[in-house]
């Protein structure tokens, strides 16, 4: 018995030093923390921990902007990300886990549907130059039927 | 409501002539003779579609070369689609041959969205996914696009093509995906930088210039003169969808 009660002792006290010894090493066991990549240019748009959190209503916002208004302001458009964060090794944000989209999302397991259409490596035209708009007219052949242009 | 209109526009064509002189100076600057013709219609990235726009594209099929695919081939590169046309790949515009079966007379004519003013795509849209920009063109937002294929079935042109398979390496100014249902843009990247859309700037490259893009809205505009001064007419003109494109010669 009082052999037993000598080993239950040294077996808490192994376990107790590990459990003590844990917080010392530096990630979670298994998994270390993503390593981002340094982006172009010397700071981000905005405050890099403002960014971490809301990076996504940013974008969503300006998706929206974008694509119904014709809105192309380039300050939060998921072009210009991609443009300043695509990695020199893979030119991509995406295309592999340390990629800087990737490594984050990987590491969260949150699963990316932006890149299923959007282009995650920068294109040709990198700053687009904005032009005609078009003039205010006085008639037009096509607009006979009603004033409203459109705001469907 | 027509009085608020109408104040919109006159701070609007204020703004319009103030950039406009700046631009004329500017180009004067550069070298005299040089004007920056761009420039003389920009608006600003944040000032966004405007409803006092209307984009429309006039097609003179007299002059459409028979045979001539450049702005096909022109669309497919600027959007990144294949350029096949089995029954499940993209096509968003398509050269079509047409038979008068009486005489015989063959025309061959471009065929695309033709960006209605009241697109029935827009109509049976279930989620507000297919939709008219304030200047006239008719866009899916894939973002909230399901797939059903509604807007497919409704078009009268057969303009739309749906995404089967999943796509990589697409354009950074065109992004397109699998499930989602697409169709010409009129080119709305390049509209929005003030170029012309990539068939017609192919078209007029070959020399054939059968198609001319423009704003309707602006009785200055090359496309509204055209318009005015020879007959031309809607595909389908009995459904009263008052199409941005208009024909010519057939």
């Amino acid at each position: 018995m009082a052999r037993l009660a000598k080993w239950l002792r040294l077996a808490a006290l192994i376990g107790g030093a590990a459990f003590v010894a844990v917080p010392s090493i530096p990630a979670v066991a298994g998994v270390d923390l993503p390593k981002l990549e340094k982006g172009k240019g010397e700071k981000c748009v905005e405050e890099t921990q403002f960014m971490r959190r809301n990076h996504m209503d940013l974008l969503k916002h300006h998706r929206d902007e974008t694509m119904r208004k014709g809105i192309r302001t380039t300050k939060h458009s998921l072009k210009k990300c991609v443009e300043c964060h695509a990695s020199e090794t893979t030119g991509s944000v995406a295309a592999s886990k340390e990629d800087f989209c990737a490594a984050c999302h990987s590491y969260a397991a949150v699963k990316l549907d932006c890149w299923d259409c959007h282009a995650t490596k920068p294109g040709k035209n990198p700053l687009p130059q904005m032009g005609q708009g078009g003039q205010v007219g006085q008639t037009s052949p096509l607009m006979a039927s009603t004033q409203n242009g459109g705001s469907k | 409501m027509s009085e608020q209109f109408k104040q919109e526009g006159g701070e609007n064509s204020d703004r319009r002539a103030f950039l406009k002189t700046g631009a004329l100076v500017t180009g004067a600057a550069l070298a005299p003779g040089v004007l920056l013709y761009g420039v003389a219609h920009s608006r600003a990235p944040e000032e966004g579609a405007s409803s006092k726009v209307r984009w429309g594209m006039l097609i003179d099929t007299t002059k459409c070369g028979d045979g001539c695919n450049d702005c096909v081939t022109a669309c497919n590169t600027e959007n990144g689609l294949s350029g096949k046309t089995g029954p499940q790949d993209s096509q968003w515009i398509r050269k079509v041959d047409i038979k008068d079966l009486r005489t015989g007379y063959v025309q061959s004519l471009p065929m695309m969205c033709q960006h209605c003013e009241n697109p029935p795509c827009v109509d049976v849209c279930p989620t507000g996914a297919s939709m008219k920009r304030a200047d006239g063109i008719v866009l899916v937002d894939r973002h909230t696009c399901i797939g059903c294929r509604y807007c497919m079935m409704a078009c009268p042109y057969k303009a739309r093509s749906f995404v089967h398979e999943p796509l990589t390496e697409q354009n950074p100014d065109v992004p397109r995906g699998k499930g989602c249902v697409e169709s010409c843009t009129f080119c709305v990247q390049r509209v929005d930088r003030g170029e012309q859309p990539a068939c017609v700037e192919a078209c007029e490259a070959n020399g054939h210039k059968a198609m001319i893009f423009g704003d309707t809205m602006d009785s200055e505009s090359e496309i509204s003169k055209a318009l005015k001064s020879a007959d031309s007419i809607e595909v389908r003109a009995d459904l009263a969808l008052n199409t941005g494109v208009r024909y010519q010669g057939i």
